[in-house]
């Protein structure tokens, strides 16, 4: 049994270059929200600082009152596949999301020395009990697309592309 | 003649909506069980486990399992001797849908298709009305995740393909499904009738809706035949690599034109969720 290594965001460029596709990881950190709609936007004119953040494909369902976020799990990747590159290319350092992303977003990766993490789709229950803050950043009309800062705590992911271009399917 | 009042229709929607995003069902828990135990690869393993133990917490906090709490399908099967009072069967339900997310916090995730303008409250749902005898008025409410609709198909086959073509569409569409719909997953096949025909038996199919009370030796061969085939993809939970690519695949069948042999898949994620209501 490989020891699951814990790691904080964001991760330095040593950090990126010795992790390997498959690689279960915990992450703890800064992340922001993003999906669809957030990406359309985001790449006319961004909201935030993208050197060396994270982005979590994911859009919540609204937090009960008293609780932190609702249930949390990641959105299909491949759809933000049109605008991660140029992302990327602005600093991005790593996605977390689910499913096969494109062969463009697979080659951004390694040029600019990132790393795809996949979370496991469909355990949105158990990922919200990993994060411990939420704030709204941007694009509040969006609602469950608006991008919210999040705090993650020994959040569960398994390296899917790592930045020498490796991917935990092939 | 049986009143029914659109208010204890809306309300018996809610808490079916509420309760299948919320709860895991004992058959899905029982086939996730039976997945983790048969399954020799190390990492779908571990994600059999955390499936498992999201549904766990997702009950205890009554926090959706997943939080794509889908676009709402609702079948009924309409007796012709009830009498709807109040307003009208879809506006029932639509008052259901749109309290349980408001209410039960669920992600609205309905938009007009072009301007993508959120409906804000998940409304409208897709229903399917069959009027049937007796004075009984069943719905089937499903919260139907998009990760794994999207992943669907429809295929207008040459009569003469056969058994064979279907197999051949069905692998290939779950094998480029690959991770996005969230496997394990579910499969429903439609086979027959028209274009459209098709793609609704595909979700008939999928959520067991109107299935033949006995089921003909060919058909459930041809599931079996099917499941065999995706698991051997290796694709697995999360993707990760696997025997379980798929839980179950179920199959509707139609008649067709002699010139044609229509054939749909609709792809369920292992988060299956449906529940009857029966007033």
């Amino acid at each position: 049994m490989k020891m699951i290594k814990k790691l904080q965001l964001p991760l330095d460029e040593k950090t990126i270059g010795s992790l390997k596709a498959g690689d279960e990881v915990l992450l703890t950190g800064s992340v922001y929200t993003a999906r669809d709609a957030a990406h359309q936007r985001m790449v006319k004119k961004l909201p935030l600082n993208i050197k060396g953040a994270v982005i979590y494909h994911t859009g919540p369902t609204p937090a009960k009152p008293g609780e932190v976020i609702g249930s949390c799990g990641p959105t299909t990747s491949a759809r933000m596949d049109a605008f991660t590159p140029l992302l990327l290319k602005k600093g991005l350092q790593a996605i977390i999301g689910k499913g096969q992303i494109g062969e463009a977003v697979r080659r951004a990766i390694k040029e600019y020395k990132a790393v795809y993490f996949i979370s496991p789709g469909g355990c949105g229950a158990l990922l919200a009990e990993k994060v411990k803050k939420n704030t709204l950043v941007a694009y509040k009309d969006l609602g469950c697309e608006a991008i919210y800062k999040l705090e993650i705590e020994d959040f569960p992911v398994i390296v899917g592309l790592d930045s020498k271009g490796r991917s935990v399917s092939s | 003649m049986k009143k029914i009042p659109i208010e204890i229709i809306a309300d018996k929607i809610k808490s079916a909506y509420l309760e299948s995003c919320v709860m895991a069902d004992k058959e899905l828990l029982a086939l996730l069980q039976k997945a983790l135990r048969q399954e020799t690869n190390n990492r779908a393993r571990n994600v059999l486990k955390l499936i498992l133990e999201n549904c766990r917490i997702a009950k205890v906090k009554t926090r959706p399992m997943c939080q794509d709490t889908g676009m709402a399908v609702v079948f009924v099967e309409l007796g012709h001797n009830v009498l709807i009072s109040g307003g009208t069967l879809e506006q029932a339900i639509h008052r259901g849908i749109s309290t349980a997310c408001r209410e039960g916090y669920l992600r609205a995730s309905i938009v007009d298709p072009l301007n993508r303008k959120n409906t804000g409250d998940n409304t409208p749902a897709v229903i399917y009305t069959k009027l049937v005898a007796g004075k009984t008025l069943k719905m089937i409410v499903i919260p139907k995740g998009f990760g794994s609709e999207n992943m669907g198909q429809v295929k207008m086959l040459k009569p003469g393909e056969g058994t064979a073509g279907i197999t051949e569409f069905v692998v290939a569409a779950v094998k480029k499904a690959g991770a996005n719909p969230c496997p394990p997953v579910f499969l429903g096949i439609g086979i027959g009738g028209t274009l459209d025909k098709a793609a609704l038996l595909a979700k008939e199919a999928l959520f067991g809706i109107d299935l033949p009370v006995k089921k003909e030796k060919s058909i459930a061969a041809l599931e079996q035949r099917l499941l065999r085939a995706v698991n051997k993809l290796n694709i697995g939970p999360a993707g990760l690599g696997g025997k379980n690519t798929a839980l179950k695949v179920k199959v509707k069948t139609y008649p067709t034109h002699i010139a044609g042999l229509a054939v749909a898949i609709n792809i369920g994620c292992w988060c299956h969720r449906a529940k009857t209501i029966e007033i």
